[in-house]
């Protein structure tokens, strides 16, 4: 087996062990709660022998290990339990509202990425000049401003004064593709905005770092043309830190997607969590931190493989 | 003893003299950042009613006797501004100081003892870290409920694992240099080779970073508090203002826009400053 193959096993292996922690971290952290689920559910004025008879029938008397790995068993099946406050199974509350935020951070991206890089590489190709101090400008005003002032900017904007986007996403099933995605314009456009300014700022920092490496110097003093220098001897090194950039900021969205969720009342994932935490309706807080958590757990991990998988100086083992 | 005098004076004339030649933007940062303390200091002087106090209807529209008009309950809004300066402010300043603490004290243990203590504070905060910091926050929020104490603990706590990896990256590099060493040898203890030795040299470095953290911290809470899950009701704060006015907006009214828009702008002048100080710091070193 060569080192590249090694490195990216041991980096899949050090993630799936990082899940596990995760997972065990989301279940213990309940513990905590003073009184449990049972006396949650029957309230103040239930007898001790309908507790224990409840608590019986939840699992609730069973040591804390074997709650844990039951819970655990049941998750890597997909049955995440049910929900406190509403009785139905988590598992069909989250599919679609999965979906949902899926979508809006698939668009997001879409939007955000592209353009990012750009004025990134732009902001780093110029520096020091007038265009790269704009970019600087805009973007550190955009990462200060927090995501319901952009959304309700935007809204202001585009919904209330040109009335081009509907202010609130109501979306279901059974839409239009059309209009699917007039509803989704106004979430993804803020996110797309909040993670943009992240992105162009860490592309521009790795790109500096990298030209002001000493083999850039070396093919510049050598007379090799700009153009050459930045395909040939730039850009296969900058593709790692640029991977690595991208993913960590659709990490980010994880973070906005519960804002802008509820600042547009998009039936999502965030907005979910947002609701059952004011419920206090753990076992859905749970499931839903669960699958934030995991995403995110998933994507440091594809950045850092990925930073491997295309770092040229791993490509070619002596 | 002159010597000793004279140091300090040099630093703070030259750091006197830096500002003076700061960009504009940096000048403007830093008369926003004033204006802002004195708002949160003299807030209960220059407001015409009380805090919580109902003094109209609900949602009337701007007028003289209620500059910004009135929220949801009645009370006016200019006023409530006013207040959630000392409150969205002072609460984040806590929580920030908290988490500096924690985080700078453990960081400089691990750096300075190395070996398991290093390890195991690593292997803590690595865990802590690979939790989304808000989603860990609402997962913490939900079990012990939300009032203000337990926020401020969770988000320092949360904040703090960010402090240590910073303070112990910057550390371990200065805790192996010859002066540390050579203190080492003639026999100072753990605290004054932390305290002496190494944090001094590190200040620049974490000054910078308070200001960057509170920014973070002071843009976590009010979201939580826009989310309803932070600050709570009758305390005047910007992200709750927000929540509770935002409906107007989509008549028109930009009045949620300017709770929003005072959190935005502390914040743009914050990281205005820091980034002029970071660049300035970094040039300190160079020379």
């Amino acid at each position: 087996m060569n080192a590249l193959s090694k490195l990216i096993l041991h980096r899949l292996a050090l993630g799936a062990l990082t899940l596990w922690i995760v997972s065990f971290l989301i279940f213990a952290g309940v513990q905590f709660l003073p009184g449990d689920a049972a006396t949650e559910i029957l309230g103040q004025s239930a007898t001790p022998e309908t507790v224990a008879a409840f608590r019986k029938s939840l699992g609730l008397d069973l040591p804390f290990y074997l709650r844990y790995l039951e819970w655990l068993r049941a998750i890597l099946h997909g049955n995440f339990g049910t929900a406190l406050a509403s009785g139905k199974d988590i598992t069909e509350i989250i599919g679609p509202r999965l979906l949902n935020t899926s979508i809006l951070a698939a668009c997001a991206a879409v939007i955000s990425v592209p353009l990012a890089l750009c004025g990134g590489i732009v902001a780093a190709l110029y520096r020091n000049t007038f265009i790269d101090r704009a970019i600087n400008a805009v973007t550190l005003t955009w990462i200060s401003f927090p995501e319901f002032f952009v959304a309700y900017i935007l809204i202001l904007i585009l919904a209330v004064n040109t009335g081009v986007f509907p202010s609130l996403s109501q979306v279901d099933a059974n839409m239009s593709l059309l209009d699917r995605a007039s509803a989704i314009a106004l979430p993804a456009l803020t996110l797309a905005v909040v993670v943009m300014a992240h992105m162009m700022r860490m592309t521009r920092t790795s790109i500096v770092t990298l030209l002001g490496n000493q083999y850039i110097e070396t093919a510049r003093l050598k007379g090799v043309p700009e153009w050459r220098i930045l395909v040939k001897h730039a850009l296969p090194n900058a593709l790692a830190p640029i991977a690595n950039v991208v993913v960590l900021n659709l990490a980010y969205l994880i973070t906005g997607v519960v804002v802008v969720e509820v600042v547009f009342v998009y039936p999502g994932l965030g907005q979910l969590i947002v609701d059952s935490v004011q419920k206090r309706d753990i076992p859905v807080v749970q499931a839903c931190s669960l699958i934030f958590a995991a995403t995110y757990v998933l994507l440091n991990l594809t950045a850092d493989v990925l930073a491997i998988a295309v770092n040229p100086r791993l490509m070619h083992p002596k | 003893m002159t010597m000793t005098m004279l140091l300090p004076q040099g630093a703070l004339r030259s750091g006197a003299r830096k500002l003076t030649s700061a960009p504009l933007s940096v000048k403007i940062g830093i008369a926003i950042i004033i204006l802002y303390l004195l708002m949160a200091l003299l807030g209960p002087v220059l407001s015409p009613y009380g805090e919580a106090e109902i003094v109209g209807a609900p949602f009337e529209p701007w007028s003289d006797r209620f500059w910004l008009g009135t929220d949801s309950l009645g009370r006016d809004m200019c006023t409530r501004l006013v207040f959630g300066a000392r409150n969205t402010i002072g609460i984040a300043l806590m929580t920030t100081l908290l988490a500096f603490s924690l985080g700078a004290l453990t960081g400089l243990v691990a750096a300075t003892f190395g070996g398991w203590t290093d390890q195991l504070l690593s292997r803590l905060v690595d865990v802590l870290m690979s939790i989304p910091q808000l989603i860990f926050a609402l997962l913490l929020l939900s079990v012990f409920g939300t009032s203000i104490s337990t926020l401020v603990i969770v988000i320092a706590v949360l904040d703090s694992t960010r402090v240590f990896r910073l303070t112990r990256a910057v550390a371990i590099n200065v805790a192996v240099l010859d002066y540390v060493e050579a203190a080492r040898v003639r026999g100072e203890g753990p605290l004054w080779i932390m305290g002496r030795e190494i944090l001094p040299n590190i200040a620049p470095t974490l000054i910078a970073e308070f200001g960057l953290r509170f920014c973070f911290v002071f843009l976590l809470i009010s979201g939580l508090s826009f989310l309803g899950l932070g600050i709570q009701p009758p305390t005047a704060d910007w992200g709750s203002m927000v929540r509770d006015s935002a409906t107007l907006i989509t008549y028109g009214d930009i009045t949620p826009l300017f709770p929003a828009g005072a959190i935005a702008l502390l914040s743009v002048a914050i990281n205005l400053v820091v980034d002029w100080f970071l660049q300035w710091a970094s040039g300190l070193k160079g020379d």
